[in-house]
């Protein structure tokens, strides 16, 4: 707990010397980012020894706020979720030292201090054990991550994405303030306690409270609408650790909800998994249909975030129907995508900057051939692609191998439920994995492939050593999360009997039995490199004395072709757009050529989010027009505010005396 | 044993590419033509092999990536299905899984290698490519938990082991629905008719003849052999679920399993010859058919 607290105290004071350097920009983004990556380090250091001992760490201290007190503890649940928080930010940060030199004339201390404050608020939000200390961390984490959202606030996008996600955030966390409330009336206490004797009703409202609360910040359709504008607007680095870590810790509110309620009734884990299986595939049709590459990943997130929670769904599902095998392969799928998630969709975003960096646009349609002039980044990038497209050998696949394989085992015997979960997860899982594959190999090959769609592809230039060591780092890690699975798995042998209500010997025997399955995936992943290797080198030695010509691209023996000819991403989309329109709902606006001479004619098509469209848009308008008849309250005098603010006291005082 | 393990993949890597051939001089038959020897398919990787390679200028070395890894998960794919009663060298639960997203990898290097050309018409193949495999996924995947739910194994090998013909008898309707949506996912993924036409003479017209357009020499070859392997592996899947045989001598296990290749082969000659390729804007409405008999034979055999 000691190195836990010093890493917190580093990362404070770096940011304060970051944010009195700030006007000098060298200065203040190394003290930003070495602090956040000594912090970082050291504050991960207590996780690892609670995931191989055991045994959790933790420290109580009494606070003079009303019903809190500094209750702060770190189990296995909460390691599983601070390392991937300390060691993505870590990473992160060694990128943005460098990414953020790009906007040397604004004030660098500001992102570097608020940098360290997220990741103070996000470490804090998994290990607090107090409802009150809870929702500090959690106010914390929202605000300080809303001022990097808004870093270039210059631009009216970046504002309206601000206000959108400040906004979003504050109604979840209406629900959890409600949450807490009735959480700590049952339990007596704002400490957090496992509640039994709960009527169901009860327990069935805090559910539902935490799967607003929650959801809204892990991404869940339809409260994701917040996710696609906060995540573009962010500078890079940060957009990696909002998407790869901070939406996790809605997922880690919903698991530690889960230990805390009791025993699941089933219609809790069929909720999980239709949310899982709509978030999934609504998450990445959104995706295949973006134009703009950041905004593109973020829709991904909600995408994975499906794939998480259908594992927990499963999980839960363990849990009711009393199946160790389901309730472990379940929650290890989940819980291993959660890692897995923030290794590749940290290294996508990184990417994404290195790109958005080195030419200036992240419009897809407005690039292509980078390849040629960024080779290590787009190295990075396809195995990042790779990894989330969930293909083996690396990481993807294994996550969402777990989750298939409890489905599947727990297919024979059990009736219609079980045929109705390898239905609905197999289904889904398949779908969303040929639909991100379609959309990684659009944005991999439209962005580095072909030729240059526009002056500023042509002219872009390779991302520096600190941010290509970021990128590496984050790319090994997803084929060493695939090569050495079968040990991750056990891993979480501490991690489930947190989550999990069943004796430790099963569990413990299903982990084993997972683990083994693994290795013979993690045979066939090597015997797959090292055909390729030799197929490749056979290839070099039949070509070595022939004769290689270079020529143009075939095109129909047509002699002049060009950029301009590729297909786009838009149109590498379009069949599968096309298909899924009843839920995308795209825009089009087309001017065709007409006449015998025919002048400019254009395509262009638009997906705006549903959700947004049909869902929030009327129910905001009519909120609005609601709350413009009480605008005679508000006439900017401040005496009769100060009369408001008195008639309230008067009133509770009244209130409290009767 | 071991020796044993490996015959699997030896026979595929010997007998792959007559299933081309055979196909072909089926139609060849309808069509009253004479038609290419069988052995065509052979002559054609033994001159691909020994040829130089012209390379588009746009190219990078995704494209000279993409047929190896192709034929390594071809190869890696026969390692792990088994074959007429011969044992599969890697068979863990859980197989059919890798099985099937082993395509992916190889799907999602087939169409970067295509967009790396920059050609429209890769391009264009390349989107048909992604539209048309992303549909067939939940028939291919519901319909092996179809399976499952009814063997009660989780792996290739101990499914088509633990089948018997008897089990037509207590399931035969749900043998029958997967069997049909396995036959278009083989069809599709080959680029077979009714779904592509490996005949065509238009670019336009072709999803995966048109995304090799570039290649050459040796890596075409190693792209022909890679799909002669893919030809044989669904058909493999498919024959060892709708076909359960064990006759009690291996020798004649594999025996009847080849001769049900070379049947599939005419089969799809006689599809290729009586059909004509459906618009590609009707493809999808046959895959999510094929999607929906998974999993009324999954509802069938819950039961």
């Amino acid at each position: 707990m000691s190195f836990f607290m010093l890493g917190m105290l580093i990362l404070l004071a770096g940011g304060f010397v970051s944010l009195c350097v700030g006007r000098r920009p060298v200065p203040a983004s190394l003290f930003g980012s070495a602090s956040a990556v000594a912090g970082s380090l050291l504050a991960v250091i207590p996780s690892f020894q609670v995931l191989i001992r055991g045994v959790s760490e933790s420290w109580q201290t009494d606070w003079t706020v009303p019903f809190g007190s500094f209750y702060v503890q770190i189990d296995a649940l909460s390691a599983v979720f601070l390392i991937p928080i300390f060691g993505l930010s870590a990473v992160a940060a060694v990128y943005g030292a460098t990414y953020l030199l790009a906007y040397r004339e604004k004030n660098l201390g500001i992102p570097w201090f608020f940098y360290n404050l997220l990741l103070i608020g996000m470490a804090l939000v998994v290990v607090a054990r107090n409802g009150l200390l809870f929702l500090v961390a959690w106010e914390i984490m929202s605000l300080s991550s809303f001022v990097l959202v808004t870093f270039e606030y210059e631009r009216p996008m970046v504002r309206q994405a601000g206000l959108i996600y400040l906004i979003a955030m504050h109604i979840g966390t209406a629900f959890l303030l409600v949450f807490f409330i009735v959480m700590g009336h049952q339990a007596g206490s704002l400490d957090f306690t496992k509640l039994s004797g709960t009527s169901s009703s009860v327990a069935n409202l805090l559910f539902l409270l935490a799967i607003i609360g929650f959801g809204t910040k892990a991404g869940f359709m339809p409260l994701h609408v917040w996710l696609p504008y906060a995540h573009p607007a962010a500078p890079s680095h940060v957009s990696a650790v909002m998407s790869g870590v901070m939406i996790k810790t809605g997922i880690y509110g919903i698991v530690r909800t889960i230990t805390l309620l009791g025993t699941p009734p089933a219609w809790w884990c069929w909720l999980l998994i239709l949310i899982g299986v709509s978030s999934g595939i609504l998450g990445v049709l959104f995706a295949l249909a973006q134009h703009d590459l950041k905004r593109l990943l973020a829709y991904h997130s909600v995408e994975n975030i499906g794939i998480i929670t259908i594992g927990l769904g499963v999980g839960l599902l363990g849990i009711h129907r009393n199946s160790p095998l389901l309730a472990v392969l379940g929650f290890t799928g989940g819980l291993f995508h959660v890692l897995n998630h923030a290794v590749f969709k940290g290294l996508l975003f990184l990417g994404a900057g290195a790109v958005l960096h080195g030419s200036g646009t992240g419009q897809l349609d407005r690039l292509g051939g980078l390849l040629k002039r960024m080779p290590w980044t787009a190295f990075f990038f396809l195995v990042g692609a790779i990894a989330i497209s969930g293909l083996p050998p690396l990481n993807g696949f294994v996550s969402e191998f777990l989750i298939y394989l409890g489905v599947f085992k727990n297919a024979p015997g059990g009736g219609l439920a079980s045929a109705v979960v390898a239905l609905m997860v197999a289904g889904s899982l398949s779908l969303i994995g040929g639909l991100a594959l379609a959309c990684f190999a659009k944005a991999f090959g439209i962005v580095f492939l072909g030729l240059p769609r526009s002056p500023l592809a042509q002219h872009a230039h390779e991302a520096d050593w600190t941010m290509r060591f970021s990128m590496a780092v984050l790319a090994a890690l997803c084929l060493l999360l695939g090569i050495f699975s079968p040990a991750v798995v056990l891993v979480f042998q501490h991690v489930l009997p947190e989550i999990i209500p069943f004796d430790v010997s099963p569990i413990q025997k299903e982990l084993e039995s997972a683990s083994a399955i693994l290795q013979h995936f993690v045979f066939a992943s090597l015997l797959l490199l090292a055909l390729t290797g030799a197929f490749t080198v056979l290839r070099k030695l039949l070509l070595g004395k022939r004769s290689v010509r270079q020529a143009v691209t075939w095109d129909c023996g047509y002699a002049q072709p060009d950029a301009r000819m590729q297909y786009t991403a838009t149109s590498f989309a379009q069949p599968l757009t096309d298909l899924f329109r009843i839920f995308l709902r795209t825009r089009k606006t087309i001017s065709l050529p007409e006449g015998l001479f025919p002048a400019d004619s254009s395509f262009h098509t638009e997906s705006s989010d549903i959700s947004e469209r049909y869902l929030y848009a009327p129910v905001f308008q009519w909120v609005g027009l609601l709350l413009s008849k009480l605008q005679w309250l508000q006439h900017g005098r401040l005496q009769i505010y100060i009369l408001y603010i008195v008639l309230v006291l008067w009133t509770l005082l009244i209130w409290k005396l009767m | 044993m071991t020796a044993l393990k490996l015959l699997h993949p030896l026979i595929a890597l010997a007998a792959a590419p007559l299933l081309p051939g055979v196909i072909n001089r089926t139609k060849a038959l309808f069509a009253g033509r004479t038609g290419q020897p069988v052995l065509q398919l052979y002559y054609d990787l033994w001159k691909l092999l020994r040829k130089g390679a012209v390379y588009s200028r746009s190219t990078t070395w995704i494209f000279r990536l993409g047929p190896m890894i192709g034929i390594s998960v071809a190869l890696l794919a026969l390692t792990i299905l088994p074959f007429g009663g011969l044992p599969a060298a890697i068979r863990f639960e859980g197989d059919l899984i890798l099985f099937a997203y082993l395509f992916g990898l190889a799907r999602f290097f087939t169409i970067v290698m295509a967009l790396d050309t920059g050609s429209s018409f890769e391009g264009m193949g390349a989107a048909r490519e992604a539209t048309f495999s992303t549909l067939c996924e939940p028939a291919l995947l519901i319909g092996l938990a179809a399976i499952t739910k009814y063997t009660g194994s989780v792996s290739l090998s101990q499914m088509f082991s633990s089948l018997r013909f008897s089990d037509w008898g207590q399931a035969g309707p749900a043998f029958i629905l997967v069997g049909s949506a396995l036959l278009i996912v083989f069809l599709t993924e080959n680029s077979r008719m009714p779904i592509d036409d490996p005949n065509t003479h238009l670019e336009l017209t072709m999803i995966h003849e048109v995304m090799i357009l570039d290649h050459s020499g040796p890596d075409l070859a190693l792209i022909l052999y890679a799909a002669a392997l893919k030809l044989w592996l669904l058909g493999t899947l498919l024959i060892g679920i709708v076909v359960p045989v064990h006759s009690g001598h291996p020798a004649l296990d594999v025996l009847i399993a080849v001769l049900c290749m070379a049947l599939l082969a005419v089969l799809v000659g006689i599809i290729e010859s009586s059909m004509a390729r459906i618009r590609l804007l009707h493809v999808p409405a046959l895959l999510i058919g094929a999607t929906t008999l998974s999993v009324l034979a999954l509802v069938l055999t819950a039961r």
